[in-house]
């Protein structure tokens, strides 16, 4: 008996779900070109792109992208390495904790924020700087579960005890040892760790939003509250925006399967 | 307490606290120091308050709050649209995780698959709601198609009978929010159970068809018995995922559709329940059923690795 090429059931399934990604996409793409009547243009999107406030909230969510990243990296590659080498048996507890931002949602999240350090003693949110040391710290908490695992599977691949031992030997600090040993050997994990956390902090609305602050997804909630064609020309930019930070993930973690999303928003 | 009991037989082992004394901590200070200041303090504040009155006395008063019939409501509504959210994307999300790794599909096809999942697991927030409102919405891409399907009908008059807005179809409504949020859920589902059905080992199928069983039997007795667990798993992680999401249904109703976080988003703006101290009873609430869902799924996930290892 000869077996059919495809199995027609699963073809099926595959193509709904072929559908099911692309309708939306092209849906909104092809919306977002249709802002002149009748003819295809690009008027949405200069818009868009013409408008201070968009550039300003775009420039400001990336500075704030870029900062958030950076510290997350600096907390997280020395304490997973440290764990590694010094309290494996803590592993367990901290991997409790970086996914506990899945147990907190983040409007609840915020919620906290806002009332314990929105009044005294704190008193953060009453001007921008410290309001932005708490966005900082929120993003860093909400990206904790990616960047954790990111960075847990890479650690998982070296062997941290040699290295350590080697670069001891020789006579290497531990900022030297971090610094030249672990960070290089990291890279490719503190790499994916970093995109898709920029992608989180890039994307988000709800700190912003409650800690008000100009983020771009505050902005993005504003415009889809009263614009038509200008919405759709934003997903556009932001799918794009987010999709080559991912996009650039699968491509340097070809072949580990380990590393998974744990979850979406 | 009694006070007769003998103190303890110290074993020869060393105690917890000479054993935590000479296990280095200092390395983990800053983590903890940051955890302890951006996540425990903003969050067990909550839950302190929501057991204060307004002088700051103990009390339980607050949790009276869930049986206001404005937070009944939210919750059922959040309740159900997470069970349907979660069933639908986790029926989908298993043929396509199983079209993936068992399906006889085209190579790129699954490849493709495979890649999108993970790109689209992450999505949501404003971005896809504008998608769908550009999609289905009142003048959506799609709407418009649909629209544009006439036909004379008998009396020569025209009919455009599938207008999916003259036939009870309204993106601004549950409907909607269920297929936005399938989006991500049914690319979540095939992300968590692919491992397992990698994990399926050829050998079982063949045990089953060399005794005589058709492949529904090997599906009905053997494969879903023992994927039980990672489906059951998988579907409350996008539970979950649904429960805590707030942007999605905010930017695409406008908070028409009364969810739980709509209603925590309101009362943290203007006060709503006209007490604050019944907001945190509130919130604290949505963190016990997130915890025990994200707990649950941790265990089940547990039980399916220790077979996908051996």
């Amino acid at each position: 008996m000869k077996k059919p090429r495809f199995d027609l059931w699963s073809v099926f399934w595959a193509i709904l779900a072929l559908l099911y990604f692309f309708i939306p996409l092209y849906g909104t793409l092809d919306f977002s070109l249709r802002m002149k009547k009748g003819e295809i243009s690009l008027l949405a999107y200069s818009i868009v792109l013409s408008d201070p406030k968009f550039l300003s909230s775009f420039q400001y969510s990336i500075i704030m992208g870029i900062i958030s990243v950076t510290l997350s990296v600096l907390i997280f590659v020395p304490t997973v390495y440290w764990l590694y080498l010094k309290l494996p048996k803590a592993r367990p507890v901290v991997e409790i904790i970086t996914i506990l931002p899945f147990v907190i949602p983040v409007i609840v999240y915020v919620y906290g924020i806002n009332t314990t350090f929105g009044r005294p003693p704190f008193r953060m949110t009453f001007n921008t700087f410290t309001t932005d040391i708490l966005m900082v710290g929120g993003y860093i908490i909400l990206s904790m579960p990616y960047m954790y695992r990111a960075i847990d599977v890479g650690m998982r691949t070296i062997d941290v005890r040699t290295l350590t031992e080697a670069a001891q030997s020789m006579g290497a600090s531990w900022t030297k040892i971090l610094i030249d040993v672990i960070f290089p050997n990291l890279r490719i994990a503190i790499l994916s760790g970093s995109l898709i956390s920029f992608a989180t902090v890039i994307g988000e609305l709800i700190l912003g939003d409650f800690l008000l602050r100009p983020a771009l997804g505050p902005y993005m909630a504003e415009v889809g509250r009263d614009k038509a064609f200008e919405p759709a020309a934003l997903a556009i930019i932001s799918y794009a925006l987010t999709w080559i930070s991912l996009g650039l993930i699968q491509y340097f973690s070809r072949g580990n399967s380990t590393q998974r999303q744990l979850t979406g928003r | 307490m009694d006070q007769t009991l003998p103190p303890p037989v110290v074993p020869a082992k060393k105690s917890i606290w000479e054993r935590l004394s000479e296990t280095n901590w200092i390395g983990l200070v800053p983590f903890f120091a940051f955890i302890f200041f951006f996540l425990l303090l903003p969050s067990s504040n909550l839950l302190l308050k929501s057991f204060q009155d307004f002088n700051g006395n103990f009390t339980l008063s607050n949790y009276a709050v869930m049986q206001n019939p404005y937070v009944i409501k939210a919750y059922s509504v959040s309740l159900r649209v997470s069970v349907i959210t979660s069933v639908v994307g986790g029926v989908f999300g298993f043929f396509v995780a199983y079209a993936i790794v068992l399906g006889n599909t085209p190579k790129w096809m699954r490849n493709f698959l495979m890649t999108f999942s993970g790109l689209a697991a992450n999505f949501g927030g404003v971005p896809l709601a504008f998608s769908y409102i550009a999609t289905l919405g009142r003048t959506g891409f799609v709407t418009a198609i649909l629209k544009s399907i006439c036909y004379p009908d008998p009396t020569g008059a025209q009919v455009c009978p599938f207008n999916p807005y003259d036939n009870g179809f309204n993106l601004y409504s549950m409907t909607g929010l269920v297929l936005a949020y399938t989006y991500f859920q049914f690319p979540l589902m095939v992300l968590t159970i692919t491992p397992a059905l990698e994990g399926l080992k050829k050998e079982w199928r063949e045990a089953s068809a060399n005794l005589g069983a058709s492949p529904w039997q090997y599906w009905r007795d053997v494969a879903l018995p023992i994927l039980a667990p990672s489906i059951l798993g998988a579907t409350l992680l996008l539970f979950g995922s649904a429960f805590g999401a707030y942007a999605t249904a905010y930017a695409l109703t406008g908070g028409s559709i009364y969810l739980i976080t709509i209603l925590i988003a309101q009362q943290i703006r203007g006060d709503v329940l006209n007490n604050p101290y019944e907001g945190y009873a509130l919130a604290v609430g949505m963190i016990v059923i997130m915890g025990i869902t994200i707990l649950a799924y941790n265990v089940l996930q547990r039980r399916t690795s220790r077979w996908l290892k051996s």
